[in-house]
């Protein structure tokens, strides 16, 4: 592979790489990301590879990462010469064959499209790709536009910019849309202190959860004492319900290496680590492909760009333990120790990774620094809440229509999140509250809805940005499980170092237990708080000091519902087994049997036609009877 | 010398002092249990626990990992301390129910049980203040005992709880556990810890059996000094 040592060579590759993006005559994307390939985005690939060799069409076939919209994937994607790029939603491989046929007459008669794009940004670049010459086909007019789907709308992309877009195993295609050419500006024409104060200027803080400005930490582990520093990206990504950072590793690995290769120019470090849970396979194997490119093209290892700056980055896989995502944990686990955290007191940008100066700043945070270098702090720094700068990416997941991966501005209200974005609840049922930051956030009621989505407001009201979960509730989740659900989640996952956690979480995870059980008991809740805050203030690291959290904020914003659990022994949203009955309403029930014939523990009797009764004894509380009937006759209190 | 004051006293301590140490050289008590003075400090514990105060911002540190700084205001006793720490005896009653030390420790700070805890049965009087551990890896160098398991299932114990190869029976895990939790016997020749049997030696001079022998064998190892001169018990060197 050549070499890229100067501005030339990184524009000869882009060359390559738009025609690798845009090749002329008709051109097929998949979406190939985890989210692509768990709806049967292979079987896909397969058969439009079949179909179009059977056919012997000179059709191109790629493969890409995740658009975000998982909710309609498996996605295709068609680009021809000239005509607005046409978005394929829950393809199948028994469609296919209509596919093509529609691309060879060129009409959309069979299957339609789900968008069009006539136009994209090549954010790094400042630039926009114009698919059409600002004319758009008759038969296309009616498919709505990229920007008119109410999904992408109020969406910005800059750490998810190329997901989606780009083929990830492919670095021209990367240099094609921009990438690269902040490296280049930084290496060669600005200072380490002018790149940090560019970072500064950005307000860029740390996506990981904590939200500490990247460019203060940058500054700290530059002057930080030791010849021998390094940078290490944070992919251990374990939070229930998010995958923000897998998304970005596995759809444009090569962001985060130019963000983390400026990082280490930025803070005098020779070499990097990513570390990434072993349970992201394809992240890990395009990470891996990507740095071998951009090695093998010079732009990690010795003398990048032709200046004095080596660089190079290693990858180390997880083992699976929630708390290897916290700073001091990762670092014992990259060590080779167990990953258990130590105290903090001395920071890590000082002492961290075998003693050295460390900065360890997580995915999405590295995704956005070449896009920053490129386009400028104050221009990333313009977006956004004051405060709280750029965008964040979040999975938005629960009971939302559409699920999948946003990148939107920070400060949006909640509401424009859950209603505009993700499309509202399913089933017309009410929003009931949405969990942010994890297990480690909170959740943020109903009633907040207008409050603005960044660090500080997340904040305030007792929640978290966290990594950027945001788990959506309807009016049938119970608050109380969902606060056991968590604290059963990080009572595996504390390490056992301290007391506080260890012991502590257990307990409060005993209690709700009881709880959810019907065996709560009065002074309960008061117990649960007064834990709260010595758990909180008493652990070792953030996994302990932010574990109760869930607790605490159900409480404080459903306390009725812990009250109604432990007084009146009732699940108002009828979850919790022990507290709920099922009941046949016999003046609904019209005896059609169905609901008997599914029971699996048999305990609904009838004669045909009549109502049918159930058996309190033996009924297991499934709730597979109510599913099942048609009249709504069957009710749960 | 750095100056501070810790509950309302002033204070000056050397560069480096942990709060706890400071604390206690000037008469102010503070509860601990797993700083142990010839091991290095983890912190797991948390009953040392101080709320640290630098102007606006305030934060509960240990005090046995927390340095002396310039003007912090250091408070021992407040209600925010003692809520910690009421917590973590109250946590550690409920593991090791059966632990004079941690009765004994709850009963001089005046903490009752939690009766909301259900005791636990299976933990023996281990409260995870890794000591042991440490005084093996980092004073006797073998590391014959680790950790295993994660949260409430952590052990402590040698390798898959098999005997160990290279634990050399000298008891200073046993000598350094806050609650004697590890059991060490000996009788006249053997000594018995970690589920192996370990021969002892008799002193040269007056025929005490006084260490083991594999303990004396690495001793000469590590030290170059030969075993025969080891073989004098330390009241006869």
């Amino acid at each position: 592979m050549k070499k890229i040592n100067t501005l030339d060579d990184l524009k000869k590759a882009g060359d390559k790489g738009l025609k690798s993006l845009f090749p002329g005559g008709v051109k097929i994307t998949v979406g190939m990301a985890t989210s692509g390939i768990a709806s049967g985005a292979g079987e896909v690939y397969e058969a439009l590879s079949a179909e179009i060799k059977k056919r012997k069409l000179p059709y191109i076939l790629a493969k890409t990462g995740s658009m975000g919209m998982d909710c309609i994937e498996p996605l295709v994607d068609i680009i021809e010469k000239d005509k607005p790029r046409l978005a394929y939603g829950k393809m199948t491989a028994a469609k296919v064959p209509q596919l093509i046929d529609q691309i060879i007459k060129g009409d959309i008669d069979a299957i339609k499209p789900v968008y069009r794009v006539d136009e994209e940004d090549v954010i790094a670049k400042r630039e926009k790709k114009h698919y059409t010459k600002g004319m758009v086909p008759e038969y296309l007019k009616g498919i709505p536009t990229f920007n008119e789907v109410p999904f992408y709308k109020k969406q910005i992309k800059i750490a998810t910019r190329n997901c989606g877009i780009i083929d990830p195993e492919n670095i021209e295609e990367y240099i094609a849309r921009g990438g690269y050419l902040a490296l280049q500006k930084a290496l060669t024409s600005l200072s380490p202190e002018a790149v940090i104060e560019e970072v500064i200027k950005s307000g860029l803080r740390g996506r990981g959860g904590g939200g500490f400005p990247a460019g203060i930490k940058w500054q700290s582990c530059r002057s930080a004492h030791g010849d021998i520093k390094y940078v290490i990206c944070n992919g251990d990504e374990g939070d229930p319900g998010a995958y923000m950072d897998r998304s970005v590793m596995e759809g444009d690995p090569h962001t985060v290496i130019e963000g983390m290769i400026i990082g280490a120019y930025a803070i005098g470090a020779q070499e990097g680590f990513i570390y990434v849970r072993n349970e992201y396979p394809l992240a890990v194997a395009n990470l891996t492909k990507a740095i071998e490119e951009a090695r093998s093209r010079g732009l990690l290892g010795k003398n990048i760009f032709g200046t004095n700056f080596s660089f190079d980055i290693k990858i180390s896989k997880g083992a699976g333990a929630f708390v290897c995502g916290e700073s001091t944990a990762l670092m014992a686990s990259l060590e080779g120790k167990a990953g258990e955290p130590r105290a903090k007191y001395i920071h890590t940008v000082e002492h961290g990774l075998w003693d050295r100066p460390s900065n360890l700043n997580n995915v999405e945070t590295w995704a956005n620094v070449p896009v920053i270098i490129a386009r400028s702090g104050k221009w990333f720094s313009e977006i956004g809440a004051p405060h709280s700068t750029g965008t964040k990416v979040f999975s938005l997941v629960g009971k939302i229509n559409n699920i999948g991966l946003v990148e939107v501005p920070m400060g949006i209200p909640l509401k424009d999140i859950i209603f505009d974005v993700g499309g509202g609840i399913p089933g017309g049922r009410k929003f009931k509250a949405v969990q942010t930051g994890g297990p480690s956030g909170g959740c943020i009621p109903a009633s907040m809805m207008d409050l603005s989505v960044d660090f500080d407001a997340l904040w305030e009201a007792g929640s978290m940005m966290g990594s950027g979960g945001m788990i959506v509730m309807d009016e049938k989740t119970c608050m109380v499980d969902l606060a056991r659900y968590f604290i059963e989640f990080l009572v595996s996952e504390s390490c056992g170092k301290c007391t506080p956690c260890r012991e502590g979480i257990r307990r409060m995870n005993d209690m709700l237990h009881d709880i959810c059980a019907g065996k709560g008991r009065e002074g309960d809740v008061e117990l649960l708080e007064s834990m709260a805050k010595g758990i909180v203030d008493g652990s070792l690291c953030a996994l302990g000091g932010s574990a109760p959290n869930p607790v605490l904020s159900t409480i404080k914003y459903f306390r009725d519902e812990y009250d109604a659990h432990i007084k009146q022994k009732k699940c108002p949203a009828g979850v919790c087994r022990a507290l709920i009955r099922y009941e046949i309403d016999a003046k609904k029930c019209t005896g059609c049997g169905v609901c008997a014939k599914k029971c699996p523990s048999a305990c609904i009797t009838g004669e045909k036609k009549k109502a049918h009764k159930i058996n309190q004894k033996k009924c297991i509380k499934c709730g597979i009877c109510m599913e099942s009937c048609k009249f709504d006759a069957i009710t749960v209190a | 010398m750095v100056n501070f004051i810790i509950d309302g006293k002033k204070i000056s301590a050397e560069k480096g002092t942990m709060v706890l140490e400071a604390a206690r050289a000037n008469g102010i008590d503070i509860p601990s249990l797993c700083a142990h003075e010839a091991v290095s400090r983890s912190g797991a514990c948390r009953l040392c626990v101080v709320e640290a105060k630098k102007g606006k911002r305030s934060k509960i540190v240990t005090s046995c990992l927390y340095p002396v700084e310039e003007g912090i205001i250091i408070e021992t006793k407040n209600e925010r301390v003692l809520n910690v720490r009421r917590l973590v005896i109250q946590l550690l009653l409920a593991r090791c129910p059966e632990s004079e030390v941690i009765r004994d420790l709850a009963k001089e700070l005046g903490i009752e049980p939690e009766p909301r805890f259900v005791p636990d049965k299976d933990k023996g009087k281990c409260i995870l203040c890794r000591s042991c551990v440490r005084v093996c890896e980092e004073i006797v160098g073998v590391s014959a005992i680790g950790f295993s398991g994660r949260g409430a299932n952590k052990v402590v114990g040698t390798p898959f709880q098999e005997n160990s190869a290279v634990c050399i029976g000298c008891g200073a895990c046993a000598f350094v556990c806050p609650t004697g939790h590890i059991q060490m016997t000996t009788t006249e020749d053997t000594r018995k810890i970690w589920d192996r049997t370990f021969k002892m030696k008799k002193c040269d001079v007056c025929g005490r059996y006084f260490a083991p022998e594999d303990q004396l064998q690495y001793i000469s190892k590590k030290t170059g000094v030969p075993l025969k001169e080891l073989a004098v018990c330390t009241d006869c060197r």
